[in-house]
């Protein structure tokens, strides 16, 4: 159950991702239109982080390409923002919330150039959106993990991005925090953008999203919410992995093999 | 020693003017070697810079600064090449992989070392000084070339601020943002083998990880903010190099590394011990408050219960009427009662010895802390499903460190309650 669209803000196509010669994705194909907020959803080991990283070349690609508003990821970087997962960072560095969100500003600030009063203006402003004004001194280290959650996002904002790739937000946070992002993604919709957002809870995914991506090491389904949730794709996402093809990636490791010739 | 401290001879004003230079070089540039946890990466390629200044020396017959750094430069770098071609392309680990690395090339080096010696070259004396490091060396030629050398590290670490503090916080962010993070990693490793290399005059390989790490270490201690703590270890750097230079001044025979790495280490233990928030004593002292906060609301709660029981909140009590209401020895109880007299929060009974009363203040917080526990208590019960009678000792430690606004949220989910499990009355706030 793939629903492929036209005009497509991200397009997926045929990408295939390998860690250690052992294939994470295989072949994954999709497209998402605009102003869409999307969950990808999968159990443990399903390769969701694997696959927005792989969109935002973080990591090696084995084959395919992913096209964002049609067109290569480093001619329209300033239209994306990536929310790395928020255990992938060390939070005892010296740095306070306002500092985190400032690296929002880098990219359009520009090498070896200091930032600015208005980058700052700006900065204290996404903090207020994701209501953490209040915290902007506070070292990063004495916040909580969903007050955490908030300040990459109050970051990601401060990117003033069209697309957005998200890595678990809601993993490990308090029920505030949760319902606060959940709304502040919703505006964000509304108003026009984007967004991507690895989920765990399959529970939740059906309330918070308006098209689903299954994804099980492949891409079982990708469409609007309703066409996707019934039990047959479920069970296809969640029934564990595919017995060959896991089969012949653990072969493919093994023999040292190449994903593609 | 005045004569070095006045610095009237312009031998010792290059040579204490070079180490700080040095000194704060390397404990700018080790701040982000110490941040991205690459410390032994650091000991690493101070070992693997040995053999390069013995090969650079060998193959041109010079002991020329530039000369020697670059032979420096060169090994260092390929130390950090070897390391991560073996992590990359092998099964084993990075830190299997430093440590093979490290002592194969410092091996090599001081066999290097040996044959050169043994040569007989009368040019080669001096060579040693590498091995553990001698401030007062470096005259002439080694001033402007070391010293120069660092005024451009810091000038790189100041212009990439941004850059190299982003990577080293969060690597993927950066890449997501379009960052050349090759480049970046490639000029903080130029950075780190560079500062190595300038150290190891003063220093010497085998202690130049402690230069480079130390600073960065003990000013993490100090601050939470990262141009702060940057700033710091240059400084703590640049003490260890005057420290340096006078030792090398004064005893002729000495090596400067070793005390360099001893005032360092001075520096460190001191910031470990006494750094406000981070440091051991510290925190020692706010478990001392934190004990004697709980002796102190412990006491005065005897005294609220006493007059709960009684209907009598201001009667005076004796030691054995304290002692009736709860377990707790003479000596303790007349601690707690000593300061608690001290912050008037109780009285002495006038003209009679051992009895004691609330003051209207006493009586408060003693209200307070009771009223904390027994919301707790009832937060416990609901919340956590916690029988009655398994709820006490939990609240017995809580209800010393409720905030008022936890407070608030707690009377706001449990629906303004007047009583707590047990049936007993919460009292008011005041």
């Amino acid at each position: 159950m793939i629903t492929q669209v036209e005009n497509p803000i991200l397009e997926v196509h045929n990408l295939t991702v390998a860690y250690n010669k052992k294939p994470a994705l295989w072949n994954v194909d999709f497209s998402i239109p605009k102003g869409k907020l999307v969950g990808i959803i999968g159990p443990n080991g399903a390769g969701k982080s694997t696959l927005i990283k792989a969109i935002m070349g973080l990591i090696p690609l084995s084959s395919g390409y992913a096209k964002l508003f049609g067109q290569d990821l480093n001619s329209v970087r300033d239209k994306v923002s990536y929310v790395p997962q928020r255990e992938s960072v060390d939070w005892d560095f010296p740095a306070s919330a306002l500092d985190v969100v400032l690296m929002g500003c880098y990219r359009r600030r520009g090498l070896f150039r200091w930032l600015t009063k208005s980058d700052k203006t700006l900065a204290m402003d996404c903090l207020k959106q994701v209501r953490m004004e209040g915290f902007a001194d506070r070292q990063i280290a004495q916040l909580s993990g969903g007050q955490q959650q908030r300040v990459f996002l109050a970051r990601s904002l401060a990117q003033q991005a069209e697309l957005y790739f998200m890595d678990e937000p809601f993993a490990g946070i308090d029920a505030t925090t949760e319902s606060a992002i959940l709304e502040l993604l919703s505006e964000m919709r509304d108003d026009g953008k984007t967004i991507l957002v690895v989920h765990h809870d399959l529970q939740s995914a059906y309330e918070y999203f308006d098209w689903i991506i299954l994804l099980n090491t492949r891409l079982v389904a990708s469409g609007p919410k309703l066409q996707i949730f019934n039990p047959k794709l479920l069970q296809q996402t969640y029934g564990g992995k595919l017995s060959v093809l896991s089969q012949m990636g653990d072969l493919l490791q093994e023999k040292e093999f190449p994903v593609r010739e | 020693m005045l004569e070095f401290f006045s610095l009237a001879d312009p031998n010792v004003r290059y040579v204490v003017l070079g180490m700080v230079l040095l000194g704060a070089s390397t404990g700018v540039v080790g701040c982000f070697t110490f941040l991205r946890k690459r410390a032994l990466l650091g000991d690493a390629v101070a070992h693997s810079v040995l053999p390069g200044v013995c090969l650079a020396f060998m193959l041109t017959g010079i002991k020329h600064p530039l000369i020697l750094l670059g032979g420096a430069v060169l090994t260092g770098w390929l130390s950090l090449v070897v390391i991560d071609t073996i992590t990359k392309y092998s099964r084993i680990k990075a830190d299997a992989a430093i440590g093979l690395t490290l002592s194969v090339f410092f091996g090599i080096g001081i066999l290097l070392l040996t044959i050169i010696q043994q040569s007989g070259n009368a040019a080669q004396s001096g060579l040693d000084k590498f091995l553990f490091g001698k401030a007062a060396a470096m005259v002439g030629a080694d001033l402007w070339v070391f010293g120069g050398l660092s005024i451009i590290l810091i000038g790189v670490v100041i212009l990439f601020f941004k850059e190299f503090t982003l990577v080293a916080f969060d690597l993927h962010f950066a890449e997501s943002i379009g960052l050349p993070v090759r480049f970046i990693e490639i000029a903080l490793a130029s950075i780190t083998v560079l500062g190595v290399a300038v150290g190891i005059q003063a220093v010497g390989v085998v202690l130049m990880a402690a230069m480079l790490i130390t600073p960065a270490a003990a000013a993490r201690y100090w601050t939470d903010k990262l141009p702060k703590m940057v700033f710091l270890a240059a400084v703590f750097g640049a003490i260890a190099g005057i420290f340096g230079a006078f030792i090398s001044y004064q005893g002729a025979s000495m090596p400067t590394g070793p005390w360099i790495v001893v005032v360092l280490s001075v520096i460190a233990i001191f910031s470990m011990l006494a750094a406000p928030k981070r440091g051991v004593l510290s925190r020692y002292f706010s478990m001392r408050k934190n004990n004697s906060k709980i002796l102190e609301e412990n006491v005065l709660k005897i005294f609220y219960h006493l007059g709960e029981q009684e209907d009598a909140f201001f009667e005076s009590r004796k030691i054995a009427d304290l002692q009736s209401r709860r377990n707790m020895s003479n000596r303790r109880l007349k601690e707690g009662i000593r300061r608690l007299i001290a912050k008037d929060l109780l009285q002495h009974k006038d003209g009679v010895g051992e009895e004691w009363l609330l003051t209207e203040k006493g009586k408060a917080l003693a209200q307070r802390v009771v009223r904390l526990h027994r919301l707790w208590e009832l937060y416990l019960s609901q919340y956590l499903h916690l029988a009655a009678d398994h709820v006490h000792h939990d609240a017995e430690a809580i209800e010393h460190i409720i905030t008022p606004e936890i407070e608030a949220q707690l009377v706001e989910e449990l629906d303004f309650p007047e009583k707590d499990p047990h049936d007993s009355v919460i009292p008011e706030a005041i």
